[in-house]
């Protein structure tokens, strides 16, 4: 590969086609570091368990799909329970995420009422503000008004993100909004729009895009999160999937390997595929936002 | 940058000199629109005073309280600074635990940032194929804070991972790193260091706002590859690199799920993977003692905050801002 590429240019600018091939030897050998985990988790998923402690190769020398289906029924609740869990607990985040932070944005971004300033300010004050500061106090609170282990027990993980309460998701819509034209505004009161209908017929069709970049990584955050979860969660048949997996830890014994490793990879598949399906935007969608503006 | 941005200030008062034309009708225009804001805010408002206001005026009340969830209310005693005086003074678990956190934080913040800014230069002029990488390289970031990849991790650097495999192509015998108090922490920094991809990727948007002008003027002036990284790209990079810090270091001390996963929920092996978050989990929800807790969520708080000023107010030491700063 390396004669190839500088083979090529060499005609025209040998130093800058050497120093071209040389990159990507670097970077493929780093790449090579970087993934090299995530494969060897593939791998390890279907190793029989003879295999993993004696076949140090990526790939096993016998397909051993058993992992997947003894994981999935590996606990008293099967996986599926606690996939459809996890679903629910991270599409329901994704609607309130959507909904209470595109008001709040919209009324930071665009109108004007007392105390203004002050609201933006502790906003942004919150967006610092490490969530196990206040998981004790939560806790206490939300146990007090019945909603730990009650009826339904995602209240506590889903009443603060339909009340708008990550405050990077708010900050990244009145970034976005402050770049839509405020004549668009103007135009639409002139047609007798108030505050509600430019809202509805001007603000919103055209967050469209910060409302995709929010949605997905409320998905995928909430997915990933196990803090909350494991605190809040206490049933075996209520577990969202990362606080399930916990649970192949406490059985110690050899023989979970090979499942515990099905069931994780099986837990990071949506995640992947929204990195398939997103790739370009969640690479430069989100972590650049916050440097726009 | 981002964080400094206050809301936009010209921009409201040239908005409101435009309708406004004058007298009465502005104070109505504004008093339905002040109304409607409160509306459009008022989801944020509820959630700003049940779920953060008021649960930080508990938590600073059960802190001087010997609080725990099981006794009724009628009974919580107050300690006064009981709490915060035994945590400073008779908890030798609070110590380690700010030990384990500022050396987590230390070693692997520095090399996470060193890695992302590396290999950000390296893929920084666009070529065919290079969009791929960035995503590859960003991928870590999107896994690597759950559970399932802590599980991977912790077996990895185990007796028959794969770390002690590649260890054994150059015949040397590794040992459980993750059983091993002395590389058990160390083997969490190398998963927090494995996810270099986001800040890489601020450092890419970064990279991309060098004037390229810059580095022409570099080269005739006689300035080489290196020199050229240390007067233009470092000093223009410093708002970005600045910016990385904070997050990474405020991210860095509350590690917690990679910890919790490697020793079960212990802090182990002897104590050390006990980050600061994971004492506070198990002295409010293992040991129950939530009003000691809460004291040790304030303290937490406070260092945060008082790590965010040093962080701004040496900042302007060598953080260059170019007055074309947008």
């Amino acid at each position: 590969m390396v004669a190839v590429t500088g083979a090529v240019p060499a005609t025209r600018r040998p130093r800058g086609g050497a120093r071209q091939a040389v990159r990507l030897v670097v970077l493929i050998a780093i790449l090579a570091v970087v993934l090299y985990p995530l494969i060897w988790m593939i791998g390890t998923s279907v190793k029989s368990q003879e295999e993993i402690v004696n076949n140090i190769g990526l790939l096993p020398e016998t397909f051993t799909p058993g992992n997947f289906t003894q994981g999935w029924t590996n606990f008293d609740v099967t996986f599926g329970r606690f996939f459809l869990n996890s679903a629910m607990v991270s599409l329901l985040t994704v609607v309130g995420n959507g909904i209470s932070c595109l008001l709040a944005a919209y009324a930071f971004a665009r109108l004007r009422f007392r105390l203004r300033g002050l609201w933006f300010a502790v906003m942004i004050g919150t967006l610092l503000l490490p969530g196990h500061v206040l998981i004790v106090p939560q806790y206490i609170l939300f146990r007090s008004l019945g909603m730990v282990g009650g009826e339904w027990p995602y209240l506590p993980l889903l009443v603060p993100q339909f009340l708008a309460t990550e405050a990077f998701f708010v900050f990244l819509m009145v970034q976005f909004m402050r770049g839509i034209p405020r004549e668009l505004d103007e135009a639409a009161k002139i047609d007798g729009a108030n505050s509600f209908g430019i809202f509805r017929h001007v603000i919103l069709p055209l967050s469209r895009p910060a409302l995709v970049t929010t949605a997905i990584f409320s998905f995928i955050w909430t997915w990933n999160d196990f803090f909350r979860q494991l605190v809040f969660l206490s049933q075996l048949e209520d577990y969202t999937v990362p606080v399930a997996l916990t649970l192949f830890i406490d059985s110690t014994s050899q023989s979970a390997v090979g499942p515990m490793f099905a069931m994780s990879v099986l837990s990071l598949l949506p995640v992947f595929l929204f990195f398939v399906a997103f790739q370009r935007m969640l690479v430069e969608g989100i972590n650049t936002s916050g440097l726009k503006g | 940058m981002a964080l400094t941005t206050t809301p936009d200030r010209t921009r409201r008062d040239s908005g409101s000199v435009r309708p406004a034309s004058s007298g009465g009708g502005t104070g109505r225009i504004r008093h339905s629109e002040g109304l409607a804001g409160y509306v459009f805010l008022s989801p944020w408002l509820i959630g700003l005073m049940a779920i953060t206001a008021i649960p930080m005026l508990l938590s600073l009340y059960l802190s001087f309280t010997n609080y725990d969830i099981l006794t009724p209310w009628s009974e919580v005693q107050w300690v006064g600074f009981e709490n915060y005086r035994r945590m400073f003074a008779d908890d030798p678990s609070f110590w380690h635990a700010v030990q384990v956190t500022l050396k987590f934080a230390l070693i692997a913040v520095p090399l996470k940032l060193a890695a992302a800014l590396g290999v950000a230069l390296l893929l920084n002029k666009a070529w065919r194929g290079v969009g791929l990488f960035r995503g590859l390289f960003y991928l870590p970031s999107l896994l690597g804070g759950s559970v399932a990849l802590a599980i991977v991790w912790v077996n990895m650097f185990n007796r028959d991972g794969a770390f002690n495999s590649f260890l054994g192509l150059f015949g040397i015998t590794g040992k459980p790193w993750v059983n091993d108090p002395d590389w058990a922490l160390e083997t969490l920094m190398v998963l927090a260091i494995w996810q270099f991809g986001a800040p890489m990727v601020i450092f890419l948007a970064g990279l991309k706002q060098v004037p390229t002008e810059l580095y022409e003027a570099a080269s005739v002036d006689g300035a080489g590859r290196f020199r050229q990284f240390r007067a233009v790209t470092l000093p223009m990079l410093s708002p970005v690199i600045f910016f990385n810090l904070v997050l990474e270091t405020i991210n860095g001390f509350q590690g917690f799920t990679a910890a919790f996963v490697l020793s079960n929920g212990t802090g182990g092996p002897v104590d050390s993977t006990l980050m600061y978050t994971l004492n506070l989990y198990i002295k409010g929800f293992t040991d129950l003692e939530m009003g000691y807790a809460s004291a040790m969520a304030w303290v937490f708080l406070l260092a945060i905050a008082l790590i965010t000023v040093v962080f701004f107010s040496t900042g302007r030491f060598w953080v260059h801002y170019s007055d074309g700063e947008k």
